[in-house]
């Protein structure tokens, strides 16, 4: 069994006996975990099983019934927004302006006024930030990579990705991965909320496996993650 | 406060973007005030008739257009649930607020501009009282108008029928102002008493809902 154990590295993000109800139903039954800084986390799991709704209690937008989230030693999380960079299964863009539009739009929600950085962004995704196409009529993996964009044009320490490679193509899902690798790399802690964890087979750190609205398995490989 | 203003001034130049692109707003707002032009062959009114009743027909147009204008721009937002990227962000909620209510407020203002002529020309109308002062009621009413529009069309956002819902908290929240706004342009047109009564009373009524809804509009934001 290759459990994960983290008994030496301080953890950045620290989860306890979170729950959370919409109405009757729990999407979070009590989750209580400990995330340590510069690793790749992949969140898997069966549809229902709370991945996004954890995802998006991490990123502030759900309050949790009960429970707490501390997150760089804080559970004010609106202060460490600066910190952390969202993107969502939809786009979180204007479909009716350009890719560097958009992105120069967020910088300036975040005080960057620098369009050169926007530009290097995008770059850095893999597209091309003269692209004056409406993002509207971009292919879903170049919106996917955009949207990757936003999510670090503020250069955030941690990144919570929901659902990155659906409807990408192989080609730019690995783009993707070896992307995510390198921001790793940097120091950058990232949770990748995926039902295609087998592209991540080689750059996550970890797999950890939700079921019912809890966290049932920490791996370090996806075939653990997998096969009870 | 410098962050506020970036943040709003980045807010409403996006809004203007895409409505000069998409022209939404502005298609939908001109179609409600075009009816009440119609209005004037239905009825063919005299210059003193016109007087009395066109502040009341001219104010419920621009309300009615303003609803529409201000569903809208909310709309934007839903789509790729892009307001989510704001609320992830540390841009205070009332930079957002006061974008979308300035941006309201330069739709609406612009259907004024393009209406008012028409007006003028097919009810036949002269203000006998201090003119100037329309332009003082104008843009006082219609802050009114938006304001309270913008803060209400956010809050009913996540409901399910909000095109609805919006008229439903507006319109009678909007009363006093409504009253002031008719009952000041009223008096500008037919000369017959002073409007500085309603004109201080819709100053006084911006600013107490002004302040109210910047106050209110981060919980608005934010909620679940």
């Amino acid at each position: 069994m290759n459990h994960v154990s983290h008994a030496a590295a301080t953890p950045i993000i620290v989860i306890h006996d979170l729950v959370k109800q919409f109405g009757r139903f729990a999407a979070l039954r009590g989750v209580s975990a400990e995330f340590v800084s510069g690793r790749l986390y992949a969140i898997v799991g069966e549809n229902g099983a709370g991945k996004t709704t954890l995802l998006r209690s991490l990123a502030g937008l759900t309050r949790p019934t009960r429970g707490t989230i501390s997150m760089l030693g804080t559970t004010d999380l609106r202060s460490v927004c600066r910190q952390v960079g969202y993107m969502a299964h939809p786009s979180l863009l204007y479909d009716e302006m350009a890719g560097m539009e958009n992105l120069r739009y967020f910088a300036r929600l975040y005080g960057i006024q620098d369009d050169e950085r926007c530009a290097a962004t995008i770059t850095a995704v893999g597209l091309d930030p003269t692209l004056t196409r409406p993002v509207g009529q971009y292919s879903q993996g170049m919106r996917q990579r955009m949207s990757l964009a936003r999510a670090m044009i503020h250069d955030p320490r941690i990144l919570l990705l929901d659902e990155p490679f659906s409807n990408v193509d192989a080609h730019s899902a690995r783009q993707m991965t070896h992307l995510l690798k390198q921001l790793r790399d940097a120091g950058k802690t990232i949770f990748v909320v995926t039902h295609q964890a087998s592209q991540l087979e080689h750059a996550a750190d970890e797999f950890v496996q939700m079921e019912a609205g809890l966290i049932t398995r920490r791996t370090r490989e996806l075939m653990m993650a997998e096969t009870p | 406060m410098s962050a506020i203003t970036n943040v709003a001034r980045a807010s409403l130049s996006k809004d203007l973007r895409l409505e000069w692109r998409s022209k939404d707003a502005i298609n939908s707002m001109l179609f409600f005030a075009l009816l009440v032009v119609i209005f004037s062959f239905s009825f063919d009114p005299t210059a003193e008739e016109s007087r009395r009743i066109a502040g009341g027909l001219v104010w419920v147009a621009f309300l009615f257009a303003a609803v529409v204008a201000l569903n809208q721009t909310w709309a934007r937002e839903l789509r790729n649930q892009v307001l989510d990227a704001y609320r992830v962000s540390p841009a205070p909620a009332n930079a957002l607020f006061l974008a979308k209510a300035f941006g309201n407020f330069i739709f609406v203002i612009v259907l004024e501009t393009f209406m008012t002529p028409l007006f003028i020309v097919f009810y036949n109308l002269r203000a006998l009282g201090p003119a100037y002062q329309l332009l003082i009621v104008s843009a006082l009413g219609t802050w009114a108008l938006v304001v309270n529009g913008t803060f209400f069309a956010a809050m009913s956002l996540r409901t399910r029928s909000r095109e609805i819902m919006l008229p439903l908290l507006l319109f009678p929240i909007s009363i006093p102002a409504l009253l002031a706004t008719v009952e000041a342009t009223t008096a500008i047109l037919t000369g017959d008493f002073s409007a500085k009564f309603w004109i201080v009373l819709l100053a006084a009524y911006n600013v107490v809902f002004t302040t109210a809804c910047l106050l209110l509009f981060d919980t608005v934001l934010n909620a679940e």
